[in-house]
């Protein structure tokens, strides 16, 4: 398959950036679309021009480095994947593909297509954990969970922490991401006793790195690979009311 | 220099509650002054900086993934070993510890393994309370699967994602440590080479990898969790990203390196579709659980799967080991699909693929039991391959998924460099010659969590530190070192990428490094290693500059050390004349191709001793005792 590829090149995070044009020929329907720009980047290096710079490792969708806006779409076309995990069969064979970086302001671009995204992590650090010490802690079995429990905590701990949800809201906002992470533990049993604190706090540092707010667009849910739900939003929203109240 | 594994006296069942009693203390209060850098986020790194930190040392983390959560870990699918004995199937810590030194095909040592198991059961413990979601039953209790080289079901799993849940959980324990300000944590810097001071481990070197500056780090003691190097055969189950670069700096610095031959084939894993490839995916082994492998009987049979009649199918290791079935341990099951396919049995565009077929579990229990247990890893292969896996059978063919070897490390998992630790998967314990299914995770979490933070304590405790700072002359050399070394990768523009060696690279390791090996190619291998070095030395082209992000140059350096340990691989493989694990000498096997060892000869750990660049390294052995699991041939017939 032969491609047109307008790809955003920005030098670091003082640069202005701008898209530079590449043509691609004789990529395989099977390759990755990271696997494309390989090929591209292999070609560039050996021509002694820089290669295009993009984050990624596991390749299978579970590391959440991978992240790139394929034609206007977080994770490019098709749902629940990430990046990594996109193919070039899913494209048009001769088809103009434009690749940019996530675009928000906690994400500030570092090179090409890599951006800063420890804003997350930061929020982390604001009570995405329960506080127990290495030993000392009761038996696995002594607190029974409801399977339907643990299946709903599993499904918002499946986040990747990519960060699609911020790069397509129009907001920025990163309310699925951390509505996941409040979510699971406030299902928990384990995670009672800083439920509100956790919310507070958690609510208060995304404020804090300029992340904008929910306004029921749901664009998140619709790029998020791992499919995080936006009911996860809606638990946010209560656990954080019912933290202020009380 | 006379190793010595410093294995505590005493019956194996108290070793290590005696040495936990017999180990100095640092006094709490103390415990501040002493600073700890750990190197990697993985679940080994994690867990280790954020237990250091609860217990009030200062913590120095860091690695070149931008958050702690990216390591490689986060990967891991299928689950997590503990002998809990829930499932009420006979399990003990005996058991374990007895499946994993059988498992390891009798190169592992027995001391370590029984620790290992008695912390597994604690690790589970720790992480439901961190709030991992394991997978529970309808009583809401947690659920086991059973995993290959065991027949009791001791595997702890949340779906097929128990990496992820296991290093978030380390992840959040590390971020509840950062938010108190004991860990200071730096995202993005590459190690690159550890400073030794009056022959204590001091700190590292690092590469920042946005800016490109080479930065220096002091602490008391250094601790390496920098995962396996099994991308030394380019392509390989890890991350991209992994690579072998910190413990070959290690290395070179004067830390021994245990058995680096032996690596693990994985067998269930998505056959290479073509040259661009730049990975490959496993299929978790929980799938032989309910998947069954098989080959048509007919040589070159071109039949679609479904074509071919029940009669005229393999289900060779259920035919070649009835009691084990689909579950004999990763060596068996991919040195048997290999040759099958050898043989020209086996299936797919290049012959090179077996099936997994799970139309039997469906027919048993249902398409959604299925989903389930399974749904994501057969997403990702419908996905891969645009093939729906509850329709067609997989295809499924060996890959390089773990190493076994790493850094040598006495019972305190400290290398032969007094302050330098190392832990997980970059240090040569507790597996042998040969891992079996979720203990990888096991053992990283058991250093970390558990045995790690113990032994450090008697380290500091018991050791003197001369108050040092990066403008030391021993920190200034190796910074000076370091910077030189990223100016010869820059300087040598030739025409070659640093990932076309690293493809040439992997051919020759996957060729005659691989599954089979035998004298010859070794020989040959080892040649070939060292020539493609000084091609590279000659040949290489870096694009970019050193003083930003460029992946080029990460990737450069990278396989720079990859074609220096690619030879040690091979090396200690030609020494070592017996078949053992996922060691394959093919002269040395059994009438019916099993793995045949030689106790009488080889029953030791291999530390190998750095010597110089081109230089032959220096052969150090560590005998193996045996005094509780009897040395027998592994049957899993
Ligand atoms: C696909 C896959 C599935 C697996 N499934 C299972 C399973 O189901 N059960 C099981 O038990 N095991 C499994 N394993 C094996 C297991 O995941 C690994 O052995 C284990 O996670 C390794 O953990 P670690 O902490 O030692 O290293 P890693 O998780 O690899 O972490 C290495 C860390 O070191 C950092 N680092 C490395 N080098 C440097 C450097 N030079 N400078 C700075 N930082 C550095 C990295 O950034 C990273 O943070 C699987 C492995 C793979 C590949
Ligand atoms: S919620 Fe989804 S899109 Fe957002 S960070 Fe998590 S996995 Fe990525
Ligand atoms: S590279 Fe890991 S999720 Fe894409």
């Amino acid at each position: 398959m032969n491609f047109t590829l307008k790809i955003w090149r920005q030098k670091n995070k003082n640069d202005k950036g701008r898209f530079a044009s590449y043509e691609i020929r004789d990529v395989s329907p099977d390759a990755s679309f990271l696997e494309m720009l390989d090929i591209l980047n292999e070609g560039l290096a050996k021509k002694g021009e820089e290669p295009v710079a993009f984050d990624h490792d596991c390749r299978e969708g579970i590391c959440g480095s991978c992240g790139i806006v394929i034609d206007g779409r977080a994770h490019g076309p098709g749902r629940g994947i990430a990046t990594c995990e996109l193919r070039m069969r899913s494209f048009r064979d001769g088809a103009t593909i434009v690749a940019e970086p996530w675009r928000a302001k906690p994400f500030p671009v570092i090179k090409d297509l890599v951006v800063d995204r420890t804003s997350f992590d930061r929020i982390m650090y604001a009570g995405g954990y329960i506080s127990t010490k290495t030993g000392g802690v009761p038996d696995g079995n002594a607190i029974p969970i409801p399977k339907p429990v643990a299946e709903e905590a599993m499904d918002a701990a499946a986040c990747i922490g990519c960060g699609a949800c911020v790069a397509a809201c129009p907001n920025s906002s990163a309310m699925l991401f951390v509505g996941a992470k409040v979510s699971q533990l406030a299902l928990l049993p384990q995670g009672q006793v800083e439920r509100k604190e956790r919310a507070l706090r958690m609510v208060e540092q995304m404020d804090a790195e300029g992340f904008g707010n929910c306004s029921n667009t749901f664009a998140c849910e619709a790029e998020c690979p791992k499919e995080i739900s936006v009911a996860h939003i809606a638990r946010l929203n209560r656990e954080f009311i019912r933290a202020k109240v009380t | 220099m006379k190793l010595d594994s410093k294995i505590p006296e005493g019956l194996i069942e108290k070793k290590w509650s005696n040495h936990r009693f017999q180990m100095k203390l640092v006094n709490p209060a103390n415990k501040r002054k002493y600073s700890v850098i750990v190197v990697g986020t993985g679940l080994a790194g994690a867990s280790a900086a954020a237990t250091l930190a609860e217990l009030g040392y200062r913590v120095i983390s860091m690695c070149y993934h931008e958050s702690p959560r990216r390591a490689h870990s986060i990967a891991a699918q299928g689950g997590i070993n503990a002998p809990k004995n829930y499932a009420n199937d006979g399990d003990s810590i005996w058991r374990l510890f007895y499946d994993t030194v059988k498992g390891g095909d009798y190169r592992a040592r027995e001391a370590n393994v029984y620790r290992l198991a008695e912390v597994s059961n604690n690790i589970i413990d720790q992480c439901v309370a961190q709030g991992v979601p394991f997978a529970r039953d309808y009583a809401g209790y947690l659920d086991n699967r059973s995993f290959g080289g065991a027949q009791v079901s001791r595997t702890f799993y949340a779906r097929g994602q128990t990496g992820q849940q296991l290093l978030l959980g380390a992840y959040s324990a590390l971020c509840r440590q950062i938010d108190a300000g004991t860990v200071k944590f730096y995202p993005r810097r590459e190690m690159l080479d550890v400073v030794v001071l009056d022959n204590q481990a001091r700190g590292v070197i690092v590469r920042n990898l946005v800016t490109g500056e080479v930065e220096s780090y002091v602490a008391d003691a250094v601790v390496l969790a920098t995962g396996g190097y099994a991308n030394a055969f380019y392509l390989s189950t890890n991350a991209k990203a992994s690579n072998c670069t910190a413990i070959w700096r290690a290395y070179k610095r004067g830390a021994f390196f245990g058995n680096p031959c032996f690596t693990q084939i994985h067998p269930t894993c998505i056959p290479q579709g073509g040259e661009y490839q730049s990975k490959l995916t496993l299929m978790s082994e929980s799938l032989r659980n309910d998947g069954r492998i098989w080959v048509p009987k007919m040589k070159g049979d071109t039949r679609r799967p479904d074509e071919i009649p029940e009669s005229e199918r393999d289900y060779y290791l259920e035919r070649l080991y009835p009691s084990f079935g689909n579950l004999v341990p990763r060596d068996v099951a991919s040195r048997r699909a290999k040759e099958i396919c050898d043989k020209g049995f086996g299936v797919g565009t290049t012959g090179l693929a077996v099936y997994l077929d799970f139309s039997d579990a469906i027919r048993r229990n249902s398409k959604e039991w299925i989903e389930e247990k399974y749904g994501n890893l057969f997403d990702m292969y419908h996905e891969i391959t645009s093939v729906d896996p509850y329709k067609t059978p997989m295809r499924i063919y060996p890959a390089v998924h773990y190493t076994m070897g790493g850094l040598w490390v006495d019972y305190n998992l400290m290398s032969t460099i007094p302050g330098l630790y190392v832990i997980g998967e970059a240090n040569f314990s507790d597996h042998g010659a040969n891992r079996l299914g979720a203990s990888a995770l096991m053992q990283g979490l058991a250093d970390g969590y558990f045995i790690l933070p113990y032994t450090i304590g008697d380290y500091l405790a018991t050791s003197k530190f001369k108050p040092v700072n990066t403008d030391h002359s021993a920190f200034l050399e190796v910074h000076r070192n370091i910077s030189e070394h990223v100016k010869n990768l820059m300087s040598v523009n030739g025409k070659r990428t640093a990932e076309e060696f690293h493809r040439s690279l992997g051919k020759i390791m996957w060729d005659m490094v691989g599954m089979g090996r035998n004298k010859t190619g070794l020989k040959k291998a080892i040649g070939m290693i060292s020539d493609l070095r000084d091609e590279f030395w000659k040949d290489l082209k870096v694009a970019g500059t050193e003083n930003d992000l460029n992946n080029e140059l990460e990737k450069a350096g990278r396989v720079a050390d990859f074609l220096e340990l690619g030879e040690l691989i091979a090396r200690d493989a030609l020494h070592r004349e017996e078949s053992c694990g996922g060691h394959f000498r093919e002269e040395y096997q059994t009438s019916e191709g099993e793995a045949l060892r030689n106790d009488g000869k080889f029953a030791y750990v291999a530390a190998w001793e750095y010597a110089g660049y081109n230089k032959s390294p220096k052969l150090n052995k560590e005998p193996l005792k045996f005094e509780y699991v009897k040395l027998t041939q592994r049957s899993y017939k």
